[in-house]
């Protein structure tokens, strides 16, 4: 089968995120990049299905050349191909999934994994944009029921079951009370939650195999798509510094200071 | 003014020990910023192993957990962490020497799992890749590289240290000739517990020095209980014990009597990876330290705005960037001129020769990389104050695991006197310019021409300083060489005295054309790490070579050599707490080492 992955560049929680001064966006000085968390899982649950039930791993990203990174990346940890859809102007949920769109009427994929959302923005809506869109059957926050200390898990048994007909897919995902099992249709799009697996380490000969994979550009234009935004950022703040904390003496203190000066319960 | 060194040699053609008679700053260097991608993704890949599988483990670790390393050693095997110095046709990567020592810096993090890795990568599985014949390395090289068979390296004897070529353990042949049998003893062998292949030293018919491989399980070979060790308490260390150990003919490594061949060859990547190793742990450290101080607070203030405890971060980071950029502007060298050569099928020969074409370089990193990492974790355990003495905090962990770094790999003592005995040997056999640089030098220098500032940049007083070390060295040399001879190496003291020198020497150039290259203009906390270490060195040198002086000479000639080399450590005055703020404010933003490869 033929799945499709995503991997968004983004900034790595570890640099320091910092505000302009002018709330126009965040000093990119210094900042190190790195793949989304989620997107990275979603690589991991494409590389895990492929290997079960045969077939190839593409991987997407949209941004300007540095993005190419984080297709190595990908590729590194196992991807077959990548599509680099270039662009370097500002993006939002739907301008990137109308891109996305167009890239997956051209690969034509049995299963698009996305991240449920990226950690820049965290909006949490292209993969429900692009299934909508698409027409095609959507599961959000994929995930499992074994843990991820599971021997599943250290056998890296994919989560996301097709039938045997490759006509469908059950798809475990969590929900505020637990978790539900959804059936989809294929072609469909999953977008993948943080408990869905361990994503592999990128390994050295992977590393080194990376280097002569392809890289396909694609742009904007070349797609057909108005990749313009709808999302207009206004202004940009730092959230308040967090106020010093109390130490309380026990769960009592606790109960009482909630109750009478935090006012919460 | 001109420049009083002038290089010898094209620039193109990398040369060991070459540093000393070139301009600073005279040719590019690799450096964290001309890293590939592929590098840099390497390097990653090994930095999230160790942190993610190997620090979370420490303790276990320290409490010598069964099969732990064993596993881990494994898991890294399986990222292909251990193959990257195996030729590819023996299941390696057949990688850079660049990516070889990123790799010893990404599992630098933990005293334990450093030395468990580089014993393995290093010194236990070098020796047949380099030396091995065709049906060893297909023997032993596929599972090496991927941590099925782990390997150790044993030399040392309870009577041969330092002095490694005194083995007492002996090998005859066998009366029928199918077989070695192995008499003696080895201590402190690292990876002993759990190895399956050792490399062991021994002397044919108690004379010709001689390398073999014993494997474990062999009748008469045994393994001894494990020492109990000051730090690295996670890694094993045991003595052997060989009666009448009987092994293959077929595992003898090299040729008989040529065994000091692979002992001082793998000596020379060993040290420069000890150089990387430690880079590794002086990170990870830092990073700690300065978070510590803080959140710390006396006085109702946090410990890391008291300027004393600034100046110490500040001192810190300026010798990371040395190391660093010393360590990855060796191996950049050693891939250079690895590349200017043809591969084929004397791969190993090449490797080997290059290797040694840096070896003195290896010994300046062994020396300053054990020596920054010491001063560093005796700093950070200061900063903790009574906290970094208790077991709780793992900076106590750190300052006992760094020590051995100066003992092992070479003592120190016996490195210094391999930098200024190498530098002597070239120029004797007219490979490095020394002498007739020498003369340059005093010429110059009774002629009061002196470096001074040059490149009228942000760094032009450091690269005078540079120069001004070089001169120094040089200087020394020729007056220690005039008084002594041939019989030099018995004046330690003079001999360690240039070592430092020299050693400052390249410290301060690869600093100042490693600020002088980024392409974005000079970076501030570059140039005042960069500063800040010049002006140590120039003081901590300007005693060293005046040491050394007086050591070779006396009486007038003496004043007058202390009277010429004294303008080379003019006082140059500088503003320590702007520097010191510039590198700690940059290293509070960045939360470590301002200057982390990508
Ligand atoms: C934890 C640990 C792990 C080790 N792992 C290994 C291993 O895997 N394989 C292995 O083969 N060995 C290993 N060693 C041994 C190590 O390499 C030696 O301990 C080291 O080379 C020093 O030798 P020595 O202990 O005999 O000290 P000595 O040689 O006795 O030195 C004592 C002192 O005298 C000085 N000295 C000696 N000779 C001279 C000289 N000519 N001029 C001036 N000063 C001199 C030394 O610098 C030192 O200060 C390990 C040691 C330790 C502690």
């Amino acid at each position: 089968m033929k799945i499709l992955v995503t991997a968004k560049r983004v900034e790595d929680p570890e640099s320091k995120i910092k505000v302009k001064a002018d709330g126009s966006g965040i000093v990119q000085e210094g900042l190190k990049y790195k793949i989304n968390p989620f997107d990275e899982i979603a690589v991991e649950e494409g590389l895990r299905l492929a290997a079960k039930h045969g077939g190839e791993v593409v991987v997407v990203s949209i941004g300007p050349k540095e993005v190419q990174e984080q297709l190595r990346h990908a590729l590194a940890m196992g991807a077959t191909k990548a599509v680099w859809v270039n662009h370097g102007g500002a993006l939002d949920p739907m301008s990137a999934a109308g891109l996305l769109k167009a890239v997956l009427e051209r690969e034509k994929p049995d299963l698009a994994i996305l991240g449920k959302q990226s950690i820049d923005d965290d909006q949490n809506q292209t993969g429900q944009y692009l299934a909508e869109w698409l027409g095609w059957s959507q599961a959000t926050f994929a995930s499992k029921v074994e843990s991820l200390e599971s021997d599943a898990e250290k056998a890296k048994t994919p989560a996301i079951h097709i039938a045997a007909d490759g006509k469908s897919a059950q798809v475990v995902r969590e929900v505020d009370n637990g978790l539900t099992t959804l059936s989809v249709k294929l072609p469909a799009i999953v977008t993948s939650d943080l408990r869905l697996n361990l994503p592999r380490y990128a390994s050295l000969p992977g590393i080194m195999k990376a280097k002569n994979k392809p890289i396909e550009e694609l742009t904007p234009a070349a797609l057909g798509v108005d990749a313009s935004p709808q999302i207009q950022v206004v202004k940009l703040s730092a959230p308040p510094p967090r106020k010093a904390g109390v130490k309380v003496g026990d769960v009592q203190e606790l109960f009482t200071k909630l109750k009478n000066e935090a006012k919460v319960i | 003014m001109a420049a009083v060194l002038q290089p010898t040699h094209p620039a193109a053609v990398p040369q060991g020990g070459g540093f000393l008679f070139q301009e600073a700053g005279g040719t590019r260097i690799t450096t964290p910023e001309t890293f590939t991608e592929e590098q840099r993704m390497l390097f990653r890949t090994g930095l999230q192993f160790c942190r993610e599988q190997v620090l979370p483990q420490a303790d276990a670790i320290e409490a010598k957990t069964p099969g732990l390393l064993r596993s881990l050693l494994a898991r890294a095997g399986e990222l292909g962490l251990l193959m990257v110095d195996v030729p590819e046709r023996f299941g390696g990567l057949g990688g850079d020497k660049t990516t070889s020592l990123l790799l010893a810096e990404a599992n630098g993090l933990m005293g334990s799992w450093s030395v468990t890795f580089a014993a393995h990568v290093g010194i236990g599985t070098l020796p047949i890749a380099w030396f091995g014949t065709e049906a060893q390395k297909a023997k032993w090289l596929p599972k090496l590289a991927t941590g099925e068979l782990v390997a150790a390296y044993a030399l040392t004897e309870q009577g041969s240290g330092s002095d490694a070529l005194g083995a007492k353990t002996k090998a005859v042949k066998s009366s029928d000739g199918k077989s070695w049998i192995l008499n003696g003893s080895k201590l402190y062998i690292t990876n002993a517990a759990f190895a399956d292949v050792f490399v062991v030293f021994a002397k044919v018919d108690g004379e010709h020095f001689t390398g073999f491989v014993v494997e474990r399980g062999t009748p008469g070979f045994t393994v001894g209980p494990e020492e109990h060790k000051m730090g690295i308490r996670g890694s094993s260390t045991c003595p052997l014990y060989l009666e009448d150990a009987r092994i293959p003919v077929e595992n003898l490594l090299g040729e008989i009597g040529k065994g000091h061949k692979i002992a001082f060859n793998i000596l020379n990547l060993g040290r420069l990876k000890l150089g990387a190793a430690v880079l590794g742990g002086m990170k990870l450290q830092f990073a700690s330290v300065l978070k510590f101080a803080a959140d710390r607070k006396q006085f109702q203030t946090p410990v890391a705005n008291f300027p004393l405890i600034r100046e110490k971060l500040a001192r810190m980071a300026g010798a990371i960037y040395a190391i660093e950029t010393m360590t990855y502007r060796t191996t950049g060298l050693i891939d250079a001129l690895l590349a200017r050569q043809k591969a084929g099928a004397d791969d190993e020969a090449r490797t080997i020769a290059a290797f040694e074409e840096f070896a003195i370089e290896a010994s300046i990193m062994k020396v300053m990389g054990s020596e920054a990492l010491g001063v560093l974790v005796d700093d950070a355990v200061q900063i903790h104050g009574g906290a970094g003495y208790i077991q709780e905090y793992p900076v106590e962990r750190a300052y006992r695991d760094a020590r051995i770094n100066r003992i092992f790999e070479g003592t120190n003592e016996i490195n210094r006197m391999l930098v200024t005995g190498m530098v002597l040997k070239r120029a004797v056999k007219g490979t490095l310019p020394l002498f007739a640089q020498a003369e340059t030098v005093a010429r110059a220098l009774a002629e009061k021409q002196l470096p001074g500032a040059s490149g009228g940049d942000a760094v032009a007083g450091a690269a005078g300083d540079a120069e001004a070390l070089k001169m120094a060295a040089l200087y020394t040399l020729k007056v220690a060489a005039e008084r002594f001879g041939t019989e030099i190496e018995k004046h330690q003291e003079v001999m360690a005295a240039v070592a430092d020198v020299v050693m400052d020497a390249y410290a301060v150039d690869s600093m100042v054309t490693r600020t002088r290259q980024s392409a974005s203009g000079l970076d501030p906390v570059k140039v005042a790490m960069t500063q800040a270490f010049a002006a140590d060195a120039i003081a901590r040198s300007s005693e060293r070579a005046r040491r050394a002086l007086c050591a070779s000479s006396e009486g007038e000639g003496l004043e007058r050599q202390l009277a010429a080399i004294a303008p080379l450590f003019a006082f140059r005055a500088f503003d320590p707490a702007a520097l010191r703020e510039t590198v700690v404010r940059a290293a509070e933003e960045a939360g470590g080492y301002p200057l982390a490869i990508g």
